[in-house]
């Protein structure tokens, strides 16, 4: 831990289902500071090629919001929005992939397919969020990124407008931390210092 | 996570699969071809990426299994409807004046695409004079085609995409219910022709006005992308057009300076010079 007052954490995966919208608005405005940092946000979402979300997204924060095309270059600052229909892999650390296989946990974009593959890139350095939603999706994943030894946030169950999918996780694995749905922006804000 | 393929080991298979059987992965982009490696162990239940790599070694019948299972076959008729909108009012229209329309599908896996084409071509009366070529590398796939049978269940779907491709039509009348499937229309497949291409190591076969392409490239790395888009333009008459998939795009390719998006932003360019 001798690396300064420089965040280890070189991405931060959120993962969203039913309900979540509120926080990730809430998570996008409080870490614009984090300059050095990229995002990746997958929510399950309808296949129109619509722009409501990064329009929503960008409205909160100073920060590039864009949804990902084919082979782009993964830049700190962004903050990166799976395009519906479409799976969103990393190749490495600089590049983005899209994949239109089959849907996992019925979902496509699936939360476990973008959460494995950042663990297996970013290791230590990936903070994952699972946040609201009706579906197991993002349990896998969360444990994946867990297991690389990155750090995982899931949102707590109890208060979450669909605990289901947080639950998921924290039942399959040992997340770091549990945190309201509007604590997670500010914990990020200081975890990513 | 544990059983994902490691790097090394997708080498080992990638360099297997080219020196005995000559198909080339070796510029598919990696992060997906590691899935579908991982997801092939878990279906046909190796135990270990030896035991893997033993079976592809001593069983070329489990070649075909391989390939069909490495690439990507999800496929839906009229995928994108606003894409299949702008053929019928923007492409079509122009493609009405050739004595004679031409046109590649190039990766088209099950069909399901080349059936919508037929469709959208049968629908502006220019069918009669059209070809469709059909071509995937995966020989299991494209069997379907020449079958022109489609899971029954798709057709709600398929029958709201055809609705917001501006299809005026009742959609069950192109097909035939029976039991779980779905037959095409005879009529369509008359003018499809199917044959295996690898857009890998195959050369350009022919001239076409019309190109599809559509979530292909996204399982290509940069420098087979730039390859196979030389390829099409080698494929493509002048003032010919190139239909992508959503999220593809010819911008910083070698042939971007030659082709021109069309106004409306769909993935579809024409070749102007």
């Amino acid at each position: 831990m001798a690396e300064g007052d420089v965040s280890k954490y070189r991405m931060v995966v959120i993962g969203g289902s039913a309900g979540s919208l509120d926080s990730i608005l809430k998570i996008v405005a409080a870490v614009q500071e984090a300059v050095d940092v990229a995002f990746v946000v997958v929510v399950h979402r309808g296949k129109s090629g619509d722009s409501i979300l990064t329009d929503l997204l960008s409205s909160q924060t100073k920060l590039v919001v864009k949804e990902v095309e084919d082979k782009e270059l993964i830049l700190p600052g962004t903050i990166y929005i799976a395009p519906p229909d479409y799976h969103l892999l990393l190749e490495n650390e600089y590049t983005f992939s899209l994949d239109a296989s089959e849907k996992v946990h019925y979902s496509r974009p699936s939360i476990d397919v973008t959460f494995e593959s950042a663990a297996l890139v970013y290791g230590p350095a990936l903070v994952g969020v699972l946040l609201s939603g009706a579906n197991a999706d993002g349990a896998v994943g969360l444990k994946n990124i867990a297991d690389a030894g990155g750090f995982t946030i899931a949102q707590q169950p109890a208060t979450a407008e669909v605990g289901y999918m947080p639950q998921q996780a924290i039942n399959l694995t040992k997340v770091s931390v549990i945190l309201e749905g509007e604590d997670i922006g500010i914990f990020l804000k200081t975890l990513l210092k | 996570m544990e059983n994902s393929v490691k790097d090394e080991e997708l080498d080992l298979l990638l360099d297997e699969l080219f020196r005995s059987y000559g198909y080339d992965f070796t510029n598919y982009a990696r992060a997906s071809l590691k899935r579908r490696v991982s997801r092939l162990m878990i279906i046909d239940r190796f135990p270990s990426f030896a035991e893997l790599l033993y079976r592809v070694r001593q069983d070329p019948a489990y070649l075909t299994r391989m390939v069909e299972e490495l690439t990507v076959n999800v496929t839906e008729m009229f995928r994108d409807p606003q894409v299949f909108k702008t053929i019928r009012e923007e492409v079509l229209p122009i493609l009405a004046t050739h004595p004679f329309i031409r046109i590649w599908h190039a990766g088209c896996a099950t069909g399901e695409e080349v059936y919508s084409m037929a469709i959208l071509l049968d629908e502006a009366n220019l069918l009669h004079k059209s070809l469709l070529y059909a071509t995937d590398l995966n020989p299991t796939a494209i069997e379907n085609i020449r079958k022109g049978v489609f899971p029954i269940s798709e057709m709600k779907q398929y029958s709201e995409n055809y609705i917001l491709s501006g299809g005026k039509h009742d959609f069950s009348k192109y097909y035939t219910a029976k039991y779980n499937w779905a037959k095409f229309d005879d009529r369509l497949k008359a003018k499809m022709i199917v044959a295996t291409h690898n857009l890998v190591s195959d050369r350009s076969f022919n001239e076409f006005v019309l190109i599809f392409c559509r979530n292909v490239l996204i399982y290509f790395d940069k420098y087979l992308q730039d390859n196979v888009l030389t390829l099409f333009d080698d494929s493509l008459e002048k003032l010919g057009f190139l239909v992508l998939g959503s999220k593809e795009n010819l911008r910083f390719s070698p042939i971007a300076r030659k082709f021109k998006q069309l106004e409306n932003r769909e993935r579809i360019w024409r070749k102007v010079m």
